[in-house]
């Protein structure tokens, strides 16, 4: 490698994706995490299929027994969808396909062919403006560390798609599926309710 | 180190014909699995606690969803997702008891894509086993859940031998309840099985939780007309609201008629590894009325036999509670 300018604008982001995606990170050490971000199990047969993440239509190689989690993560950078349990057990995986709430930690890739998925990149509006659910979370306070904040957007999102008016306690079900080890979960609750205009 | 977020290289076939996967499930017999949601399978790929040659996804075959009106009640494809189930008009005017049930299953997005047939085909929570231990369960010789530091708090009352597991399903005992047929094919044709008669303990089969065999696929389940709008009570205890298992749940159905009990089906679930019939029960309250009397005479009845665990006598009085409730709610 030849020298190089250091990027003044480097966010942190933008520094760990380029450690996984860089060839460094196989002898890092940084463990288990990164390795199965790299490596594929061995001899696996990828096909070629066509998913609509976000409204686009995105060509991935995909493995048989390969997760919606793995794809959008580690083939399609779309690493705000968060991989926490990877058990179907905690919420952080969380995206919609066909409007519907689903851990995506616990779908095939290749079961959701022709159908559209939707992650947390893309609920913002084209001239950047937040989603409402993304705007009263922020306003509510409702993230403490923010890792499971994007499933919890999800689930919401789901919520009100479904039920724009929902009640606490119909809100407090539908968000049942997310855990939040913060505990914050009746400030994820007054972000529902104040994205559905019900809290003022 | 393998990591244990992926699951090791399988094969996938997504028939959308059930011809097909009734055909590819005979040819790959032990070395294949069958799945519908998929939300009990993954968790046993990745741990390598179970490892399958090649995944038969059932979720192309239309013929396997759907809820339709027959002759004699309703039939309800092996596919239909539990939030379906829990929603669905038809299920919630006339059998309201398998729509509660449905809704207590795990977790909202659990409930979005794990189906009636996974629901009742999932494999026993001991974690002794899913740990991928070589107790008896898993073909090995020992049980690890059965031994003085065991911890089995979760674990049988009833019918063990030699594997301690409970049925975890919240939706089994609701088909034992009221009466449901269980719709089998497999390449020699159809059987129907009655819901009582689909689930097996270890003392029939150790290795299995149901009938089904290899080459064997679920694809639906009929409700005969018989305990349609019938008084139903429906109660499921556990430590946590969502993800969490039963510790008891009970499914009551009952005809009440001028206020007297001619005829019930209590089945409890979680105590013994299929659901459990309490007959005992159902005879002694045949001829009463629903009321706190009933209740205090009969409850005790329900755990009547059990033979607990080092860590599982309170599901005795919790079962005979639940039993007092299905009476007087």
């Amino acid at each position: 490698m030849g020298p190089h300018k250091v990027n003044i604008t480097l966010t942190r982001r933008r520094f760990i994706k380029s450690v996984i995606f860089s060839a460094a990170a196989a002898s890092s050490g940084a463990g288990w995490y990164m390795a199965s971000a790299a490596s594929n199990p061995a001899g696996g047969v990828e096909r070629l299929v066509s998913i609509n993440v976000n409204g686009r239509v995105r060509r991935v190689d995909v493995l048989p027994q390969e997760t919606l989690a793995h794809t959008l993560r580690y083939k399609l950078g779309l690493t705000g969808t968060k991989v926490a349990c990877n058990r179907g057990e905690c919420g952080a995986c969380t995206v919609l396909i066909d409007d519907v709430n689903y851990y995506s930690c616990s779908t095939l890739t290749h079961n959701v062919k022709d159908r559209a998925v939707l992650t947390v990149e893309g609920l913002r509006a084209e001239d950047g403006t937040l989603h409402p659910v993304q705007a009263a979370f922020i306003q509510e306070l409702s993230p403490a560390c923010g890792f499971c904040t994007s499933g919890q957007v999800m689930s919401a999102v789901a919520l009100l798609k479904a039920n724009p008016k929902p009640t606490r306690q119909q809100a407090r079900d539908a968000m049942s599926g997310n855990l939040c080890r913060c505990g914050a979960y009746d400030h994820y609750l007054n972000g529902v309710m104040r994205a559905s205009g019900q809290l003022s | 180190m393998p990591s244990n977020d992926n699951m090791p290289e399988m094969s996938l076939y997504q028939p959308v014909q059930v011809e097909d996967a009734i055909s590819l499930a005979g040819t790959l017999a032990e070395r294949g699995w069958l799945v519908g949601g998929g939300q009990d399978t993954y968790g046993w790929i990745k741990d390598r606690a179970k490892r399958p040659e090649a995944l038969i996804d059932l979720n192309g075959i239309e013929s396997m969803r759907g809820i339709s009106e027959t002759a004699d009640g309703i039939e309800i494809g092996a596919l239909v997702t539990l939030t379906e189930l829990a929603n669905n008009a038809l299920i919630q005017e006339r059998y309201s008891l398998l729509s509660s049930a449905a809704g207590r299953v795990a977790s909202p997005q659990i409930r979005n894509i794990g189906t009636l047939g996974g629901n009742v085909a999932q494999d026993v929570r001991c974690w002794y086993y899913r740990r991928g231990l070589n107790c008896y369960r898993a073909g090995g010789n020992l049980c690890y859940a059965d031994t003085p530091e065991g911890q089995n708090r979760e674990h049988a009352l009833f019918g063990a031998s030699r594997c301690v597991a409970v049925t975890p399903s919240d939706t089994a005992p609701a088909l034992v309840a009221l009466e449901a047929q269980m719709v089998i094919r497999n390449a020699g044709g159809e059987r129907v099985v009655a819901a009582e008669d689909f689930f097996v303990g270890p003392d029939v089969d150790i290795l299995r939780t149901t009938v089904l065999r290899p080459g064997d696929v679920l694809t639906s389940v009929r409700i005969p007309a018989k305990w349609a709008n019938a008084e139903f009570y429906f109660e499921k205890v556990a430590d946590r609201n969502v993800w969490d298992f039963a510790l008891v749940s009970i499914a009551a159905a009952m005809r009440v008629t001028n206020g007297t009990i001619e005829e019930s089906r209590m089945v409890a679930g979680a105590v013994e590894c299929i659901p459990r019939r309490l007959t005992s029960v159902e005879q002694a309250i045949q001829g009463r009325a629903r009321n706190q009397e009933t209740a205090d005479a009969v409850a005790s009845l329900a755990s009547q036999g059990a033979t607990p665990l080092n860590y599982n006598h309170f599901k005795m009085p919790l079962m005979n509670n639940l039993v007092k409730r299905a009476l007087t709610v």
